[in-house]
């Protein structure tokens, strides 16, 4: 039994102890600190206040010269260069839309498919698949117009000659988000805790058996993710496909095996043009193209928070 | 979910896609009728042309629903290119073919003939508030020359106005048609002009804006620009020793606002005029090409102009 006048000194120091730090969190801080702590609050808050206030004078101005120029005919009407009141973007969006759908069908298995091996099977310590991984970093910052003139070079023209037709276009954009394709299935992949895939092995399931039953359903929310904002990008590519064969008066609907255009390719063209009239069908082509861009990445949102799992 | 759940929606979404597309076709097939002539006819060029090319082809178009017609804006130079290579029917041009492009188009043996379709008047322009409002060729050889290190309107040689203001100078990228025939017309050689410019690239509505915002604000561009915006800003006179003359089209037409007015062409090419509905085209264009000139801002042919453009495409076809 401890008695009780040794305990009473320990406790009464402990108590003390306590109670100084208390307070010394609690009083009130030096008065440089407040004011260093307010600058730095503030300046974080200009940065955040500069970014914003550029994507929000692009929004209004594109709804101040836009918005008398909405309307479905926008949606429903080929481009036409004598009567801008019944000017549209429906080629341009057709072809839009038949070039992500291109894109989507080379790099999803491609991309994935080069991420699974990178991920899974390349052995780390050879000099090959780490030159691999370094040079898809590296791709996935070359400007677009490169990717228009290598697509001009081997796609349209070259050894695949296949001339100035959307599905050369859809080609080029997909080599053009191709690497960002990897490197988000890549992330997800690696994100499958490595005792999944030895519980899977130890059941006595193939590496095959492994990452086609465990690995691939785990990290397809966050490849879907990285897919959709890969298209995001590539619906919003000018450069390349002016190169490669996107031109600026389609009037018939695209088939992939046709000449095209695409919406921002429209836009341009239309923003250019003397006329007040174009001018406007520019700023509303920018309201229908932000339009179509938000709602792709709010999907992506909410497919990765809908399929997140979390181990 | 599961791997095959999501080849579903994969596969769902690839349908939508095609669909769409199909879509598209039946559309087509249904709103088709009037005209027999079918195929499809690809132009590019000069970026000046195109918005012409396009109002014919649209109008073409609705008469002819069975002929495809596409219009692109790779430049004069850009536009050749692909000509020469056999991959287009038609140039559009706002200069003529120089030596180099007709050589590359001999040895891929593409034949063509030029054939003018409408008159541009290259129109200087500057802020309204500037007093000055002729100045000569070497004037403008002095402001816009490749030695040029004028910075202010009080330095430019032999003007009558006083008027004090920093030069702000608005001009086209170096790719545009524009930008050849104006520093080979002014500048006396092709590509030869002061660099530090605020280059527009093939955006004309830039010097427009720019112009209009500053005093001495100075810029080029093609009529229809000046048209367009003929209460912001003040287009100039140009006087090649013959006194001053103002861009229009009657000054464009008769000859004597030079040098700055320039010929706009289409070269349409031997092997492509064989087809039908390029040899129709063709002759629409020129049937149509006055009144829809007018209607998009170009200044329209004479007759005698539209005379000699007809026997152009008319040797070419046979």
């Amino acid at each position: 039994m401890a008695e009780p006048g040794s305990a009473a000194p320990r406790t009464r120091l402990a108590t003390a102890g306590a109670k100084a730090t208390t307070q010394a969190m609690l009083r009130d801080q030096p008065r440089r600190d407040v004011i260093r702590n307010t600058a730095f609050a503030g300046l974080l808050l200009l940065a955040v206040s500069i970014a914003l206030a550029g994507l929000i004078a692009l929004l209004v101005q594109a709804f101040i010269k836009g918005a008398p120029a909405l309307s479905t005919d926008l949606i429903t009407n080929p481009p036409s260069s004598i009567y801008p009141e019944k000017a549209g973007f429906r080629t341009a969006i057709l072809g839009s839309l038949e070039l992500i759908a291109g894109v989507i069908l080379f790099v999803v298995p491609v991309g994935v498919g080069a991420a699974i091996y990178l991920e899974e099977y390349a052995d780390k310590t050879r000099w090959w698949n780490r030159m691999i991984e370094v040079n898809i970093q590296n791709l996935a910052a070359v400007p677009s117009i490169i990717y228009g003139i290598l697509g001009l070079a081997f796609i349209v023209r070259g050894p695949l000659d296949l001339g100035f037709i959307l599905i050369a276009g859809s080609l080029t954009l997909a080599l053009l988000v191709l690497p960002m394709v990897i490197i988000a299935a890549r992330e997800a992949i690696r994100a499958v805790p490595d005792s999944i895939r030895q519980g899977s092995l130890a059941l006595g399931a193939t590496k095959w058996q492994t990452v086609r039953s465990q690995v691939l359903p785990a990290s397809i929310p966050g490849i879907a993710t990285g897919v959709i904002l890969a298209v995001s990008r590539a619906l919003g590519e000018t450069a390349p496909l002016l190169l490669v064969g996107a031109t600026v008066f389609v009037t018939f609907d695209p088939t992939p095996f046709s000449d095209y255009s695409a919406l921002p390719v429209q836009i341009f063209n239309y923003a250019v043009q003397p006329q007040d009239e174009f001018q406007a069908l520019a700023a509303a082509g920018i309201i229908l193209m932000l339009v179509v861009l938000l709602a792709m990445n709010s999907f992506a949102i909410w497919l990765r928070n809908r399929y997140e799992q979390r181990w | 979910m599961t791997i095959s759940k999501w080849l579903m929606v994969i596969a769902s979404a690839s349908v939508l896609a095609v669909g769409i597309a199909a879509c598209g076709d039946d559309d087509e097939s249904t709103t088709g009728g009037g005209g027999d002539l079918s195929g499809s006819i690809r132009i590019d060029g000069s970026s000046t042309v195109a918005p012409l090319t396009a109002a014919v082809a649209e109008q073409f178009e609705a008469e002819n629903s069975g002929v495809k017609v596409t219009v692109g804006t790779s430049g004069t130079g850009g536009g050749f290119e692909k000509f020469c290579a056999g991959e287009t029917a038609i140039s559009d041009a706002s200069r003529a073919i120089e030596p180099e492009e007709v050589e590359a188009c001999e040895k891929a043996g593409i034949g063509y003939e030029e054939v003018r379709v409408a008159t541009d008047a290259l129109t200087v322009v500057v802020n309204p508030d500037n007093p000055v409002n002729c100045l000569t060729v070497d004037q403008l050889s002095a402001i816009w020359g490749p030695d040029s290190d004028l910075s202010n309107w009080s330095q430019v040689p032999g003007l009558n106005e006083e008027f004090d203001e920093d030069l702000a100078l608005y001009g086209p990228g170096t790719d545009s048609g524009t930008f050849d025939y104006f520093t080979e017309e002014i500048n006396g050689e092709e590509g030869a002009s002061r660099k530090d410019y605020n280059n527009v690239g093939e955006n004309d509505n830039t010097t427009v804006t720019g112009v209009e915002g500053s005093p001495g604000g100075i810029g080029y561009f093609g009529y229809s620009f000046y048209e367009e915006n003929e209460e912001a800003l003040k287009a100039l006179e140009v006087d090649s020793g013959k006194g001053c003359v103002a861009p229009s089209p009657e000054t464009a037409q008769d000859g004597t606002y030079v040098p700055l007015s320039r010929p706009l062409f289409i070269y349409p090419s031997a092997d492509a005029l064989k087809q039908a509905e390029v040899q129709a085209f063709v002759d629409y264009y020129l049937d149509n090409v006055n009144s829809i000139a007018e209607a998009v801002g170009f200044i329209p042919l004479t007759e005698e102009q539209l005379a000699t453009s007809k026997d152009a495409a008319k040797k070419a076809g046979a």
